[in-house]
């Protein structure tokens, strides 16, 4: 009992001692950076590259990372097809991706788009592919997630803004998609409201995919990162065992939050696709 | 400048955004967890429905979410 006391008092003596080291290097770990550091050991430093057009077109950290997932996911596909090329029934990496791909073709495309649902397959499953393997890539120790990056995710949602459009005017026409979104039979008086309001849904729906992929992604990290920084804040390693278990049960829950934003912006694009192609109210 | 009502203002905004997000999920789970009893065979479909509904109230949340950060980091 007296050894539990004796353990609070050395904390919040240590608390009060320790000034604490402000909260910036949580920003440097979660932001981009012009270099790759892997800390203590080396820094590489990436090459200047040309000024096109008055932007600088220097890669940043989540820009590298961004090509090595694109790498990943076409290596893995590229291996995936010439597989099934030699026999229908996977195994082995196939299998385990057919998975996914099944999900994503059946119970997200053809579920919430309905008839017509493949053309919009290879979208979808770039897209989902691409956000898992980058979520995936940004557990792993000295890395960074691009996800995490407002301007990724607004790319990603600026594509998927594109393809719903594109979507639905083949379908119904110019003209026809926007008459379409007003709802029928409603009195003339309400269309004042309902014009503004469908428009402005347009633009909504993808900044929400957007802004939710990168607030659940750095909030993830954050934590993690908060949570050990509890250690050098309070000053002394006898927080560090509470701190490093919260630690590790958030990271297993990061683990589980990348597969399902990752599954989140998928259906959502499909269900927003859906709404647009099959624009029956 | 004297910042210490915008560093207020996250932490007091971070917990209501937290006391929303987690009345909202938790009534959410409620009803899928009567709807699983009533009818085991309809699992599937009840879970699916629930994480999607489950992300769509967390996406909320999180607006509020990065408006404290902002606040806090800014200030």
């Amino acid at each position: 009992m007296s050894n539990a006391v004796d353990t609070i008092e050395t904390v919040a003596d240590s608390v009060q001692q320790s000034s604490g080291p402000g909260s910036d290097w949580i920003l440097h770990h979660v932001m981009d950076a012009r270099e790759l550091d892997f800390e203590p050991l080396f820094t590489i430093h990436i090459p200047q590259f040309p000024t096109i057009l008055g932007i600088d077109m220097t890669p940043t950290k989540h820009v590298v990372f961004m090509w090595i997932a694109a790498l990943l996911v076409l290596l893995t596909f590229t291996i995936i097809a010439k597989r099934y090329k030699k026999s229908l029934v996977p195994k082995g990496i196939a299998n385990f991706f057919e998975v996914f791909i099944l999900v994503v073709r059946d119970e997200v495309a053809k579920t919430t788009i309905g008839k017509g649902y493949e053309r919009f397959v290879p979208y979808l499953l770039t897209i989902f592919f691409f956000i898992l393997f980058g979520n995936f890539l940004g557990l792993l120790p000295w890395s960074a997630t691009f996800t995490s990056n407002i301007g990724v995710t607004a790319s990603l949602a600026i594509c998927s803004f594109f393809m719903i459009q594109i979507g639905g005017i083949r379908q119904n026409g110019f003209i026809g998609y926007f008459k379409g979104l007003i709802p029928q039979g409603i009195p003339p008086v309400l269309l004042v409201l309902m014009i503004p309001v469908e428009i402005l849904g347009l633009f909504t729906k993808p900044f929400a995919l957007a802004i939710r992929l990168f607030a659940n992604m750095i909030a993830g990290h954050f934590v993690i990162l908060a949570l050990i920084g509890l250690i050098f804040f309070m000053g002394t390693v006898l927080v560090a065992p509470g701190a490093i278990l919260f630690a590790i049960f958030i990271y297993l829950l990061e683990i589980l939050v990348a597969l399902i934003q990752a599954y989140i912006f998928t259906i959502l694009t499909s269900m927003f696709i859906g709404m647009a192609v099959h624009q029956e109210h | 400048m004297d910042f210490s009502l915008a560093w207020l203002g996250a932490g007091l905004g971070a917990g209501l955004v937290v006391l929303g997000a987690g009345l909202g999920i938790g009534k959410l789970a409620s009803s899928a967890m009567d709807a699983t009893g009533r009818q085991p065979e309809a699992t599937g479909a009840i879970r699916t429905s629930m994480i999607i509904a489950a992300a769509l109230i967390e996406g909320v949340a999180f607006f509020g979410l990065v408006i404290c950060i902002l606040l806090a980091i800014k200030a």
